[in-house]
């Protein structure tokens, strides 16, 4: 089998597997993948910008939360239908990204975490500052009415999961065709070795400034559809824990890894599930995992699995 | 016509004179050395003939048209190739994709990859990561980078440095092939190399041009070798 063949093998049956397990898992477990789901596509966008294109953002709450509130404001404000808010919530994120990309990359390294960092937390307190239509701390709840998509009960955990499932498979398939495409290898080559990018002819600024959109506004989808999903909006997600956590995820399940966010989201996940049963002090448990894995597995366990068994992983 | 040319071409670093008003022609067809002593303003010399350096003033031109304000990325969209003095490929990556990258740039055919490496005798390691390679491969790797890019003006800034005796010939009959396709500009600290292959001498010290002309009259000049050997009657 060709690599291009084996890489698509593998990821069609990652797909293909979620969407069985949703008649295997019990209820507790099938509401808990539904939820990775949707935040792995958030650390899919996190990856397309961190793991393939060496840009470090630490806020990237701001384009998960310019997604949700862009779909959540224009159902409560505008009474829009659940299609057209999800549209709104990702263009939110694209247009939010395409302008912080055009400041941002003004910088580079150390700066450009500083700078991105405190745009997110410009738009935190922007959520909080007009609290009169996003309901500041408290956020906005979406009722199960306003959550019917084309006759679908988004609220019902079957729908949910479904709905979950084809958010990833379309983030997925989008991520794998771009990292694939030779504008993708662009973005590698840039995540190597920027100068000899220049060198070779290519505009770097506008790479870089496509791949912060492209990032931010899957995370902007990922967000919208989290908010659409669980029937709520908040401002704890732009938060700075919401700009950290895409980027651990993507450390621990491998950077540079198509099916690294979604391992990264999901260990993440069951480990805090499963070590907060045991400790009121799980964070701990997690921070000693995450040492562990940089000590023993610099590149996360995607990346380890490229290294050791599959050499093609994309 | 001159395929490159620069006007006035001056870089100052905080007060330092790094080039000075450096007036060069560089006829299209041609293979020219640009040689002198260490620190004489040859690396800053070609990094602001391929946008690499702003100029502190002065204009460079290159096939007719005003650059000087180009970014270096326009530069080499417009026919200009420079491979870099400290090495500076994809370690992570083949061989082969760090030559795609430059060939996909001017949407040139696959073929052209396996090409450009055979010409360096790269072909047979195309899959290697080119950081696995030994020094003198990861040279030649940046040479086929170059020749990748089919540019009209290749700009080798010291390639044949780490290379055995075995790969400087095969690079100077490289370079012989190369002068019927591209003009180049080679800068070279390889006396051997230079004699053989160039066909014209610029010699640059302290930032201005010192000497230029044809190898045996370069040779001959008493103040390029004083610049070299530090002999009074300069």
């Amino acid at each position: 089998m060709t690599e291009t063949g084996k890489a698509i093998a593998l990821h069609a049956g990652l797909v293909v597997l979620l969407f069985v397990l949703q008649w295997v898992l019990p209820a507790y477990h099938h509401g808990n993948l539904a939820r990775v789901m949707v935040l792995a596509t958030y650390a899919m966008g996190y990856n397309l910008l961190f793991g393939y294109t060496g840009l470090l953002s630490l806020g990237h709450a701001m384009f998960f939360a310019a997604g949700m509130y862009g779909m959540a404001l224009t159902v409560k404000h505008l009474g829009w239908a659940p299609a057209p808010a999800l549209v709104a919530g990702i263009g939110a994120g694209l247009l939010l990204s395409l302008a912080v990309g055009a400041l941002a990359l003004r910088t580079a390294g150390v700066a450009f975490m500083i700078v991105t960092l405190m745009f997110a937390q410009a738009v935190f307190l922007t959520i909080l500052y007009f609290g009169e239509w996003t309901n500041a701390d408290d956020g906005l709840v979406l009722q199960r009415a306003e959550r019917m998509m084309w006759g679908l009960d988004l609220s019902n955990d079957a729908t949910r999961y479904v709905a979950a499932w084809v958010l990833f498979t379309v983030c997925l398939g989008l991520s794998l065709w771009l990292v694939r495409s030779s504008f993708g290898k662009v973005l590698i080559a840039i995540r190597e070795n920027e100068p000899r990018a220049q060198m070779l002819g290519y505009d770097t600024f506008r790479h870089k400034l496509a791949a912060v959109t492209a990032s931010g506004t899957m995370s902007a989808a990922a967000g919208a559809g989290y908010g659409l999903l669980f029937g709520y909006a908040g401002a704890s997600f732009a938060g700075v824990q919401y700009s950290i956590l895409p980027l651990l995820w993507v450390l621990l399940g491998g950077a540079g890894t198509i099916v690294g966010p979604f391992i990264g989201a999901l260990f993440t996940f069951y480990l805090i599930d499963i070590a907060s049963g045991f400790t009121s002090a799980y964070m701990a448990v997690v921070g000693g995992v995450l040492i562990a894995l940089t000590l023993f597995a610099r590149q996360g366990i995607g990346g380890e699995l490229r290294r050791r068994v599959w050499r093609w992983l994309p | 016509m001159s395929l490159l040319e620069t006007r006035g071409l001056s870089k100052s670093f905080s007060g330092l004179r790094a080039v000075h008003e450096v007036d060069f022609a560089l006829p299209e067809g041609e293979v020219r050395a640009l040689i002198g002593p260490n620190g004489a303003g040859k690396t800053t010399f070609v990094g602001m003939l391929c946008g690499r350096i702003e100029p502190s003033s002065g204009t460079v031109r290159f096939s007719g048209a005003d650059v000087s304000h180009l970014p270096a990325h326009r530069r080499i969209r417009a026919g200009m190739a420079y491979t870099f003095q400290i090495t500076s490929i994809f370690a992570k990556l083949s061989c082969r994709e760090n030559v795609a990258l430059a060939v996909r740039r001017r949407h040139g055919p696959q073929s052209d990859v396996i090409e450009a490496l055979a010409r360096v005798g790269l072909d047979d390691r195309a899959d290697q990561l080119a950081g696995d390679l030994s020094y003198g491969h990861q040279r030649l790797l940046e040479i086929a980078m170059g020749l990748a890019q089919k540019p009209r003006l290749l700009i080798l800034d010291e390639p044949t440095q780490g290379l055995s005796d075995g790969e400087i010939d095969a690079f100077c009959t490289l370079i012989r092939e190369l002068k019927a396709e591209t003009t180049i500009l080679l800068i070279e600290h390889n006396m051997a190399v230079v004699m053989q292959t160039a066909d014209r001498i610029t010699v640059l010290n302290f930032g201005e041009i010192l000497a230029e002309g044809a190898p045996d009259e370069i040779r001959a000049n008493r103040a390029v070798q004083a610049a070299y050997l530090g002999t009074e009657d300069a």
